[in-house]
């Protein structure tokens, strides 16, 4: 079986600085994979890469994505538009700005379908209003009337997630989509991309930095930290017998309701230290060559 | 799951009566003065109550008809060979409508075309877009207006032209900045995500929230236009001299300014008129379009 996504040994650089060096994870279909890290692991960038967004002074050093079999890096640029929404969608980090202020929601999700499934304005209407009852949006034919900024966030979040499962892709890359939300908004959320995933076979590439979602929705989970990938697995061995250092210092700073507040203890600076010192090593490997 | 329903019923009348309110005062004030301006334009020949070129040189120089020595004939007075002033405004007013839509829907193509373009393409094309735009723009604009009114000749034709080829800058540098703008924001991204080709991108996704912008820049231009053509036709290089314009009418008033000093004030009074309706309009709309200002 192929898998749907594979990443191996990607390096990526902005300018002079290295972002991702050398991370490696399949995606078999179907499967919910938690992506894991502090601000500027290099998660989201990960996610961009796949996507084809990186900022345009991030070069590719080396490695491949492949997705279903086809490298996306060597692919052709109107190649790869095709897939991006059709094969491989993102449900993206803040509702708030990620729709276009003035066009009204029925004609965003309705421009998505005709632009991949070709079918009419009135087609692409009806369906619209499908995909919004799917996210239990009550009277999708009014939501569809109304400008993005007349909903609320939590509607526009739910909004975006349609059009990410719309054409049934094979991959959804979620950004942070709970983080901007509000933690009752949050749960609704997830509970809203494993009924749509489980719907429409996706698989889920999850980025977040909070546990406590990988633990609810992912199958699997990876743990980023400096572009590097410190340990991957199924999330229950994972959060049961973490084996990096710093899993466990993670777990160990994550709140939960069966400890008390007290046995919360940051990650400890001397660990992080030793992570970056051990990257930078990595990045001098690099450029003297394997020897 | 819980259904997610609309919080509250969005009070909501007209989109366009709300957008008429947010534009206030300004809106309505440009609107009607733009309006009138258009309509007394194409009403010309129904409205003057005289040929424009009709000549009594046995009334020359009458004062307008209220003040002592004026003729009921001639609301507005006569000029120094005795025509009709008020017509003549009023026929003017063709010349500066017509420069004021023409001229600056056609500036604002070339410049929003070009603009796209440098904003989104970036690199050597947005360098090259740039720098011509800093040239063009380190020329006095009405020097280089009288300076190409002069080559390519006079007439209706030339004024617009000059008007363009001066004024497309404007768009240009703008509409450039603020595709940059819109191109960062994540609707932006999240669009291209969905496979849009840069095209489409920048015509669905991008240009709509340019109108706003654009709205106000082509109505100021349009004020700006009208400028243009009246020192052009100061000077004397616009259209040709049996066609009456402000400019023209300031040009011949000023010589007997202190004997007739209404033949230089009237059609100074319509240019300023006109260009602060444009303002205002292009203000109001500015106002009403913004989707920021829109809740």
């Amino acid at each position: 079986m192929t898998a749907t996504l594979e990443i191996d040994g990607l390096k990526v650089a902005i300018g002079a600085a290295n972002v991702l060096r050398g991370v490696s994870l399949a995606l078999q279909p179907r499967e919910v994979r938690g992506l894991v890290g502090e601000s500027g692991a290099g998660k989201s960038m990960l996610g961009r890469a796949v996507l084809g967004l990186l900022p345009a002074n991030a070069t590719i050093i080396s490695g491949s994505i492949t997705f279903e079999g086809r490298n996306l890096l060597a692919m052709h640029e109107t190649e790869r538009r095709k897939l991006l929404g059709r094969r491989i969608a993102l449900i993206p980090q803040d509702p708030m700005t990620s729709l276009n202020p003035v066009k009204r929601v029925g004609v965003q999700i309705g421009n998505l379908l005709r632009h991949h499934l070709g079918v009419s304005k009135r087609v692409a209407l009806a369906r619209a209003s499908e995909l919004l009852a799917e996210v239990a949006i009550r009277e999708p034919a009014r939501v569809l009337s109304l400008y993005p900024h007349e909903i609320s966030g939590g509607m526009r979040q739910r909004v975006l997630i349609a059009m990410a499962f719309a054409c049934d892709p094979a991959l959804v890359i979620a950004d942070e989509p709970t983080t901007a939300l509000d933690v009752t908004v949050q749960r609704q959320v997830l509970q809203l991309v494993e009924r749509l995933r489980q719907r429409h076979g996706s698989a889920v590439l999850f980025v977040t930095h909070d546990l406590g979602v990988v633990a609810k929705i992912c199958g699997s989970m990876t743990v980023l930290h400096g572009g590097r990938v410190l340990e991957d697995g199924e999330t229950a061995d994972v959060l049961a017998r973490p084996r990096h250092a710093y899993t466990r210092a993670l777990l160990a700073a994550t709140p939960r309701a069966d400890r008390p507040a007290e046995a919360l203890r940051p990650v400890p600076p001397a660990l992080i230290e030793q992570l970056w010192s051990e990257a930078r090593r990595l990045d001098r490997l690099t450029i003297a060559g394997p020897t | 799951m819980a259904d997610l329903a609309l919080s509250s019923p969005v009070v909501r009348q007209s989109r366009l009566l709300a957008a008429l309110q947010r534009g206030g005062a300004r809106l309505w004030v440009g609107a009607a003065v733009v309006a009138l301006l258009v309509l007394v334009a194409v009403l010309a020949p129904v409205l003057a109550p005289h040929d424009a070129l009709e000549q009594d040189l046995m009334s020359a120089q009458l004062p307008p008809s209220w003040i002592v020595g004026g003729d009921h004939a001639y609301l507005l007075g006569t000029d120094s060979l005795g025509r009709c002033v008020l017509s003549r405004l009023i026929y003017s007013a063709r010349t500066a409508v017509m420069v004021a839509l023409v001229a600056a829907t056609l500036a604002a193509l070339i410049g929003v075309a070009l603009g796209l373009f440098a904003g989104s393409f970036g690199g050597w094309v947005d360098q090259a877009i740039s720098r011509l735009i800093d040239v063009w723009m380190a020329f006095p604009p009405v020097l280089l207006s009288i300076v190409l009114a002069a080559v390519i000749g006079a007439g209706l034709t030339s004024v617009i032209a000059a008007i363009v080829v001066v004024d497309w800058t404007r768009f240009a540098r703008v509409v450039r900045a603020e595709t940059m703008v819109q191109l960062t924001r994540d609707y932006a991204a999240a669009a291209r995500v969905i496979g849009l080709s840069r095209a489409k991108l920048l015509r669905l996704e991008i240009l709509p929230n340019l109108v706003p912008l654009l709205a106000t820049l082509l109505a100021v231009e349009m004020g700006i236009a009208i400028l243009v053509e009246v020192i052009l036709s100061f000077v004397g290089i616009s259209v040709s001299g049996d066609t009456p314009t402000w400019g023209s009418m300031i040009a011949e008033g000023r010589q007997i300014v202190y004997q007739a000093p209404w033949i230089m004030a009237l059609p100074i009074g319509c240019i300023i008129t006109s260009v602060i309706g444009f303002n205002l309009l292009g203000d109001g709309l500015r106002l009403a379009l913004d989707p920021v200002q829109r809740s």
